[in-house]
């Protein structure tokens, strides 16, 4: 039996969330008042859950690290978020849903929380229209969707190709009544550093206000975690600069254990990286693959020339180009989910055939779109449908309307016109699936710390599905976590506030004070920024889209050294009581560093593919990833000093209400 | 309600009424002024009127010269609040041309000229009508007020005001300027009052054509009468 | 390319601040403004120097911390783009290029090019919301059919990141396109209705409060703003908010 406990309610599938509603604990209004909760990142989880909680009527203290909460990095979601809504007629259901969200995590997700999700996510719909979400609707005034990757339905609501920008304004907005009502304390360029255990409870941070680098100790009954994941242990990823792994980690050290860190989503459609000095990668949506087609040439001759620019990839004739996902995926085709389409790309670049000059790049071409969306549109004007000039030309109309701000901004980056020559992308680094452990009341390992969004590791198994974060993010902090924290805070009406005055509290500010002090006393040769690109290298070569055993262990060894080399070696200018963008780059790097490994350890231990981890050793004679029923579990590792020395605990995925099945979208 | 002209918006909207009112005021002038390019008769005829109407002038000239001072001073106002709403650091470098106009950076420049100008032009006509009129007390509006058909003054004094190139030059510069307080104004008042729609997208053209044409017009009609002399 | 940065340097808020020269030479076109930076500040590190503070984030033009004023303009010469896209094709081999904070009094320096824009904020919490619980106990979301036209135009108005360039272009430092933004994004929906007065005028009295100026319709904050949002939207907001007045 392991010491995990998932506390997943009894009872069918379809019911336990309503059951367990009905049984957990509340608090009663005029309690509210006395207890205090913490929530720190103000992106779709911790935003919406800190609004939520101030509504219900607790007093709230929200932290995020930018200028402001908008800020978040949830704003940068493109494409969409899911709803079981079936607007659209097309046989869709909260066990669709459910379904299509199991099986693209390839089984490696809590059955219990997935369908609670699903059931949950018509909710966020209604809600964000509520508070006033601009969707993209119909001519005829109702929501409009579209499809993404993996499944068979258009259940996709978005607001052109800015999605999540338009969802976190709305959590936002509920966020800024609560602060306007004086229930929410938002503290603005704050970091947590650290979580304080009291008595075995979460009952407080210690975080460091960015501007004048004090450090404060706040206090609260209970503590919320909803800070996003770790993809910039790669260095270059699709998340923000800032985004990064301290708070998850710390609370890991604190005794949260850390669940799957070696899930990974590697994103299929980014631009591809174009030298040295860059500094992160620029997602191009997935929705992008609704109407773009994904190919490279047929013959290594034409690679050769394209490369050379002796040809330009719009002469290549139709039949010596090879749309790989099409010819290998025929059900699914451009839309397969992203761990695929990734891996396909890669297997194609590593095959000598990626189109630009590092040879890191496919095609995503809209060439066909264009043609079909203007035969459309000449039809409907009865104009020439045979004049292939405007029909091309009335085709990137509708293009652009669908997809404008993302041709734009290709545009902008790479200096070639998206609408004349196909896109180049290449998988990068997106999403992580692990953090940090949580039972189904999202309630870490430590009694009081809860963490939900991206930073927990609960609904998404190995892969995440388009659209589904967004999603995820707002059912946690929305509708999940006020009613689960109920349960807890319960026994604390009559605790009264709690004192920052604790021996713990001192000894944990003491831990930050004395890191921070090591840091900016260190004096060493290397910037912050070497030794994160290092960590990159490693990551992205050894821990990235194929792993293999000899490689992973390598990487734990050279993770450890450059660990220990950046402590002795690292340089930080300036010093503690000031706006120092180096030090609080330095606290997160100091982060990835140990995640690096435990990441690389936990990698090395899964011997199978699943969804976004692909160990090379364990595919089908088609390279297709090879799941194996032995290790059907969730990973959850406990902290006991250094990385290397973290131990296991494993949670058996039980499935009941879903044959485990190979996961095909031939 | 109360509040409204101690809010940044309102007192925008009261710049916008103000400058609706002058603009209306100008049309008049103008129609007026350009009676006198082609009949002395009726530009004398009118000038009578509204300088002797009691309505005109003791109800619509009190409120014409509130209106000036109000807008004067507003405008002055704004300005002061813009300035310190900069803060006290400047800009090292500032692209302004790439992004407005000169007409709409410089309302204050252009308001500042006219305002120099309608001291002349107050002294010129309006203190001398003042005088002739109430301190004198010739209501008579003739040449002479003792030869009953001497014929009214009004032309024969418009006249004479154009003689000098000097007055003429300062006349033209001054509209020119107002051209272009115009120019930015009009469209920016609408905007002010909240029109801003596809109405008032067909409103540009005809802008364009009261902004100058108006001033336009000022300088023909001085210019006119400087060469006909 | 090789450059030259005059860039503004300031310790702290209570410091003078001034502009310092610094050459930079091997800057590749492809590299964007903020990589440029990202170049220089490495150099200054190594060289023991303190790096040139800048707001940073998701570099790709969406979160709108990054906020420069380059050679004259907010977000740099560049058309309908933050900082974080501009990239250094737009400059030429030995250029000067100046780089200053978004200047404001509502916008005070923290450090170097970094500046405080949490007014913006605080007009937001005085009014920028729909009041509806998160409880997701709402009508369903087709109940109201919204007319396109208004839910795109809405849309248009909501993507204003606030990144405060309308504020530091404008010659007094008016908030009008943002806060008519934000006024204008809920005015245009049904939902937003039933608020709409106290909205408008607790989110322009908060504007007044925080010392932004007066606009006079220059037009530089839409030309300058980098997500194109229309100076309809401040018409907007003055119609709304003298119909409330009268209201009110």
């Amino acid at each position: 039996m392991s010491i995990l406990d998932s506390k997943i309610p009894k009872g069918p599938l379809a019911d336990k969330w309503t059951k367990h509603k009905n049984d957990i604990n509340l608090v009663n209004p005029a309690n509210k008042r006395l207890i205090d909760v913490i929530v720190v990142g103000t992106g779709l989880a911790g935003g919406s859950a800190a609004a939520t909680l101030a509504e219900l009527g607790y007093n709230v203290k929200a932290f995020c690290f930018q200028d402001s909460p908008r800020r978040a990095h949830s704003i940068a979601a493109q494409g969409g978020i899911n709803a079981a809504k079936n607007y659209q007629g097309d046989g869709d259901s909260t066990y669709r849903l459910f379904y299509d969200t199991v099986k693209g995590g390839d089984y490696r997700s809590r059955e219990a929380n997935v369908y609670r999700l699903a059931e949950v996510s018509a909710n966020i719909i209604d809600q964000c229209v509520a508070q006033g979400v601009p969707f993209a609707r119909e001519y005829g005034g109702l929501l409009d969707n579209r499809s993404f990757g993996g499944v068979l339905v258009s259940r996709t609501f978005y607001a052109a190709g800015q999605t999540g920008q338009q969802l976190l304004l709305g959590a936002y907005s509920a966020l800024n009544r609560q602060i306007g009502r004086g229930k929410v304390k938002m503290y603005n360029r704050h970091e947590m550093l650290d979580v304080v255990i009291v008595d075995g409870k979460a009952r407080g941070i210690i975080a460091r206000n960015l501007v004048t680098g004090e450090i404060e100790r706040h206090s609260a009954h209970a503590v919320v975690l909803g800070t996003g994941g770790y993809g910039n242990v790669f260095f270059l990823s699709t998340n923000a600069m800032g985004s990064n792994v301290t708070a998850a980690w710390k609370a890991h050290k604190r005794g949260a254990f850390f669940a799957n860190p070696c899930y990974t989503q590697i994103h299929p459609t980014c631009i591809p990286v174009s030298g040295d000095h860059q500094s992160k990668l620029t997602l191009m949506s997935e929705s992008l693959r609704n109407d773009g087609r994904i190919w490279v040439p047929k013959h290594k001759k034409d690679v050769e020339a394209i490369r050379a620019g002796k040809l330009k990839p719009t002469d290549l004739a139709e039949e010596d180009r090879d749309y790989y996902l099409e010819r290998r995926y025929p059900a699914f085709g451009n839309l397969v989910p992203r761990d695929v389409a990734s891996r396909a790309a890669k297997e194609r670049c590593d095959a000598g055939y990626g189109v630009n000059a590092t040879g890191e790049a496919v095609y995503l071409d809209f060439a066909s779109a264009f043609m079909r969306y203007g035969k459309e549109q000449a039809h409907v004007k009865g104009l020439d449908e045979n004049d292939d000039a405007l029909v091309k030309k009335l085709g990137q109309e509708v293009v652009r309307t669908k997809y404008g701000n993302l041709f734009q901004m290709y545009e902008k980056i790479v200096d070639q016109n998206p609408y004349e020559t196909p896109m180049m992308i290449y998988p990068a680094v997106h999403y992580t699936m692990g953090g940090v452990w949580v039972d189904y009341n999202l309630m870490t390992t430590v009694p009081g710390l809860y963490c939900i969004g991206e930073a927990n590791f609960s609904d998404h198994g190995a892969n995440r599905l388009g659209a589904s974060a967004l999603m995820q993010g707002l059912a946690d902090g929305y509708f999940v976590l006020p009613y689960t924290i109920g349960d807890y805070l319960a026994d604390d009406i009559r605790t009264g506030p709690i004192s920052t005055d604790s021996k713990e509290f001192e000894e944990a500010e003491k831990s930050v004070k004395d890191n921070i002090a090591h840091l900016i006393n260190n004096n060493g040769k290397y910037s912050v920024d070497h030794f994160h690109k290092k960590l990159g290298k490693i990551m992205w070569n050894k821990c990235g889209m194929a792993r293999n055993e000899a490689d992973l262990k390598s990487a734990i060894t050279e993770i450890a050294e450059l660990r220990a080399e950046f402590w002795k070696d690292v340089k930080v200018p300036g010093s503690n009581d000031e706006f120092n963008e180096e030090l609080a780059k330095a606290l997160r790097v100091a982060d990835f560093l140990e995640l690096g490994e435990l990441f690389a350890k936990d990698a090395l231990l899964r011997e199978e593919s699943a969804g976004g981890h692909f160990r090379e050793e364990y595919q089908t004679a088609e390279g297709e990833a090879m799941r194996r029923k032995e290790f059907q579990y969730v990973s959850a590792w406990e902290y006991k000093g250094e990385p290397k020395d973290a131990v296991l605990h494993k949670e058996d995925l039980v499935y009941e209400n879903i044959e485990v099945k190979e996961r095909s979208y031939k | 309600m109360s509040g409204i002209f101690n809010s940044s918006i309102g007192r925008k909207f009261a710049m916008a009424l103000s400058a609706f009112f002058l603009m209306i005021f100008l049309v008049m002038h103008v129609s007026i002024n350009f009676t006198s390019v082609f009949s002395e008769e009726l530009f004398n005829e009118l000038s009578h009127f509204m300088g002797t109407n009691p309505l005109i002038q003791g109800l619509m000239q009190p409120i014409l010269i509130i209106g000036v001072i109000f807008h004067f001073v507003m405008g002055f106002i704004l300005e002061a609040q813009n300035r310190a709403s900069r803060g006290s650091v400047k800009y090292a470098k500032n692209a302004a041309s790439a992004n407005s106009s000169w007409m709409s950076r410089n309302m204050l420049l252009s308001g500042l000229v006219i305002l120099a100008f309608l001291g002349i032009h107050f002294y010129d006509f309006w203190v001398h009508e003042m005088t002739v009129k109430y301190i004198e007390g010739d209501m008579s509006g003739l040449i002479d007020p003792n030869v009953a058909d001497s014929g009214f003054r009004y032309y024969e004094e418009l006249r004479e005001k154009f003689v000098s190139p000097v007055r003429v030059g300062i006349y033209v510069v001054a509209f020119v300027l107002l051209a272009l307080h115009l120019l930015h104004g009009f469209n920016s008042a609408f905007q002010s009052v909240g029109a801003n729609n596809k109405y008032t997208k067909g409103l540009k053209g005809f802008s364009k054509v009261y902004s100058i044409g108006i001033p336009a017009l000022f300088i023909f009609i001085a210019v006119y009468h400087h060469f006909t002399h | 390319m090789n450059l030259t940065l005059k860039i503004w340097r300031q310790k702290n808020a209570s410091d003078k601040g001034k502009m310092v020269d610094y050459p930079i030479s091997d800057v590749s076109p492809d590299m964007s403004f903020l990589e440029m930076l990202d170049v220089l500040n490495e150099q200054l590190i190594n060289k023991g120097e303190e790096p040139v503070a800048f707001d940073h984030d998701c570099r790709e033009g969406i979160c709108g911390m990054c906020s420069l004023y380059i050679n004259g303009e907010a977000h740099g010469p560049d058309r309908g783009i933050t900082t974080c896209q501009l990239h250094m094709r737009m400059f030429k081999d030995g250029d000067t290029i100046t780089i200053e904070p978004f200047r404001a009094k509502a916008f005070p320096v923290i450090k170097d090019l970094v500046v405080d824009r949490s007014s913006f904020d605080r007009i937001q919490h005085a009014g920028g919301f729909i009041s509806v619980n998160t409880s997701g106990n709402t009508i369903d979301a087709n109940a109201i059919p919204i007319n396109k036209h208004d839910a795109d135009k809405s849309f248009e108005a909501a993507m204003c990141i606030g990144c405060g360039a309308c504020v530091a272009s404008c010659k007094n430092s008016s908030a009008m396109l943002f806060v008519g933004a934000k006024v204008s994004q809920f005015a245009l929906l049904p939902q937003g209705q039933v608020e709409a007065t106290d909205r408008v005028l607790n989110m322009v009295k908060q504007m007044d409060e925080e010392g932004f100026g007066n606009c006079t319709n220059t037009g530089a904050c839409e030309v300058e703003c980098p997500k194109g949002i229309s100076l309809e939207n401040i018409a907007r907001m003055n119609r709304e908010y003298l119909a409330a007045s009268l209201k009110g």
